[in-house]
């Protein structure tokens, strides 16, 4: 399956945008991580901007990021969303909330903590009525979105946006599931090169081949390990670098994904 | 799209264990719906599975109530042995999972808040959060029982979860990453969607009736459901059901409110239609959301008429299933594939003096007619929608 890249958005400690993050990632600047906050997002009207869960502000930033590096019309694009969970501070509240005798459930909790609520958020704030899912593969759900993003784009012929993201759970959730820091990253595909398109990427699924690439830096190293969406690191950096490059990602059930990536011109 | 085959089905529902009680319940116009008190006052009918056993020790860390339900559809005989048929034929590597739940094994997780240590704040050392909690412990756990190594993924888009997977499976092979895949899913019954639901307005103290002019809310369900599903050429048999089409939408309208033009789901019934190739007409039978709320119903009303006029006829089976979220989707495509099977188009049994205002061809009484196709959909929260065409291999 070959597909193109046309923009890129990324939210991090240490890697706020793409454009910075670019350097830090082709290790032409350090990696220095230093505290994050994720800004409500301007794609949403402001009394909808004050209500909005991290989950959903940290996908509407990520993916309002690669449009705009793509120059590409978010309401005519297909999306798919993928993260290891939902939103932890919603969750958290509806099961703190259902261990009491009120068993009350607030019902804009009830609506946030659906794995979807930044798909909806995302579709009403750009208008899109395109085709959006939401996925889960646990620590596997990056590569999982990439397959299906790449697979939709390849087989319906279209622009898709690929938006991960995780973010870590509150206590008690975190013990049992510890997600080390919060990662935001989103792709524009397109299954042919367009004029923003930088990167081809040619994907395949493999049986234990090869071991998932790792980074050399040990910091983002610990990143990439703590966070499902982080698991994208090594093709971000390799997009960074600009060169062609072989790369391959953790997927499930003893399976990689093996990615080549080609600058142009193809 | 290439016609896909389904060649083998799975279905526990509160009408019982297989796809044959089911039947039988369709058949009898029988709803599983059942008077349930819960604490703080609540009451309301709901669609149980009876309770389920315990998983093996070996899958012990799986245990919870979604997993036990899943693993009582996965486990029927004549579905593990069709996907062993598989493995053998195609390779264990050559077949996906894609499957879907919308809250997993939360129940788990309530349940473990409840026990949290008095002092530390800690969950119980004995609760296992990526065997329950996670949606993809689904995908995992039916990787497990039937020793499968394709790519796995579960959806989770609220209520057209499972009927949604049918389109990662289908995108998956036409990319030639895997040969069969299978395809469904779970949701079962907690606090977290039943005082949920309730605090939107939005469950009935009664049994559902949806499209009745007195509907006032859902009924909740739970149910397990599964489907292997082929690449058209080679294996397979008369009795296959074929999957023609699908088409996926959103509303962008309102994140627990569907619009009320239906304009979403007019959209996803539409690219339905085109990934068929097929027109209004070729549609015998549409197998309805209709969850029986009193704006869902109706944008389904005007979004189906204006694809199809009010000639073609519809229900919604949630009266007999009660509305099982993300299982919705493969529950209805595997009731859908019993009304081809059996020139079925089922009633809607607690549905008594239909919607005036609503102008589909509503079936309140189960109706003998020969059925090639029938379209069946699937809309949920955050304005996903997503409609499918299945038919039969011999015209």
């Amino acid at each position: 399956m070959k597909v193109f890249v046309e923009g890129i958005g990324v939210w991090a400690a240490g890697l706020e945008g793409w454009a910075s993050s670019r350097e830090v990632l082709a290790g032409m600047r350090p990696y220095v991580p230093a505290p994050l906050t994720v800004p409500p997002s301007p794609l949403l009207p402001p009394n909808e901007r004050r209500r909005t869960v991290a989950t959903v502000r940290l996908a509407l930033k990520v993916g309002a990021e690669a449009f705009a590096n793509a120059g590409r019309d978010p309401s005519a694009t297909a999306t798919v969303f993928t993260s290891s969970g939902g939103d932890g501070e919603t969750l958290h509240g509806i099961l703190e909330s259902l261990s009491t005798a009120e068993l009350d459930v607030s019902p804009t909790r009830f609506h946030n903590s659906v794995h979807n609520a930044p798909a909806g958020y995302w579709t009403i704030a750009t208008r899109s009525r395109e085709p959006s899912t939401s996925l889960c593969a646990f620590d596997a759900s990056f590569s999982a979105g990439l397959l299906d993003a790449a697979a939709q784009a390849v087989f319906d012929h279209c622009a898709v946006a690929l938006i991960a993201y995780d973010l870590p759970y509150p206590e008690p959730l975190h013990s049992a599931r510890a997600i080390g820091s919060t990662f935001g990253v989103a792709f524009v595909l397109t299954p042919e090169p367009t004029r923003a398109s930088f990167a081809r990427l040619t994907l395949a699924l493999g049986r234990g081949f090869t071991a998932p690439t790792s980074l050399a830096d040990a910091a983002l190293e610990t990143l990439r390990q703590g966070n499902p969406a982080a698991r994208s690191l090594p093709l971000l950096q390799a997009l960074a670098r600009g060169s062609e490059a072989e790369i391959a990602l953790d997927h499930v059930n003893g399976n990689t994904i093996a990615i080549s990536i080609a600058p142009p011109p193809w | 799209m290439q016609p896909l085959r389904l060649t083998a089905f799975s279905l526990v529902t509160s009408l019982g264990l297989g796809v044959d009680a089911t039947l039988d319940a369709l058949r009898a116009g029988r709803s599983g719906l059942v008077p349930r008190g819960f604490d703080a006052g609540l009451a309301t009918f709901v669609g149980e599975v009876p309770t389920p056993e315990p998983l093996a020790p070996a899958l012990a860390d799986f245990d919870c109530r979604n997993n036990r339900i899943a693993a009582l559809a996965l486990q029927d005989d004549a579905f593990a042995e069709a996907v062993a048929a598989a493995r053998e034929h195609y390779g264990a590597s050559r077949i996906g999972i894609f499957l879907g739940t919308s809250t997993s094994g939360i129940e788990q997780t309530e349940q473990a808040y409840r026990r949290r240590d008095p002092w530390t704040g800690k969950l119980p050392t004995d609760y296992h959060y990526a065997e329950t909690h996670n949606t993809f412990s689904l995908a995992a756990l039916t990787a497990r029982l039937f020793r499968l190594a394709g790519p796995a993924v579960v959806v989770s888009a609220a209520c057209a979860t499972t009927a949604k997977a049918l389109g990662n499976a289908t995108r998956m092979i036409a990319a030639g990453l895997c040969d069969a895949a299978i395809v469904g899913g779970a949701d079962s019954l907690c606090a977290t969607t039943i005082y949920g639901f309730r605090s939107l307005g939005l469950t009935s103290e009664g049994p559902c009736r949806p499209f009745d002019a007195a509907r006032d809310g859902l009924s909740l369900g739970e149910a397990a459901g599964f489907a292997l599903l082929e690449k058209s050429e080679g294996r397979g048999g008369r009795d296959d059901i074929l999957l023609l089409g699908i088409g996926e939408s959103n509303d962008a309208y309102h994140m627990s409110t569907p619009d009320p033009q239906g304009s979403g789901a007019r959209l996803a019934m539409e690219r339905a239609l085109a990934s068929a190739g097929l027109a209004a007409s070729d549609i015998d039978y549409i197998n309805l959301h209709g969850t029986a709320t009193r704006v869902g119903d109706a944008a389904e009303d005007i979004a189906v008429t204006a694809v199809f006029g009010p000639q073609t006829p519809c229900s919604s089976t949630k009266g007999h299933t009660g509305h099982t979220l993300g299982a919705a989707g493969i529950v209805e495509t595997i009731i859908s594939s019993l009304a081809i099977r059996h020139d079925l188009m089922p009633g809607s049994p607690c549905t008594r003096s239909l919607d005036p205002c609503l102008r589909s061809r509503y079936l309140l009484e189960n109706r003998s007619a020969r059925v090639a196709r029938v379209m069946s959909n699937s809309f949920g929260f955050g304005g996903s929608n997503c409609s499918l065409i299945l038919g039969r291999v011999a015209p």
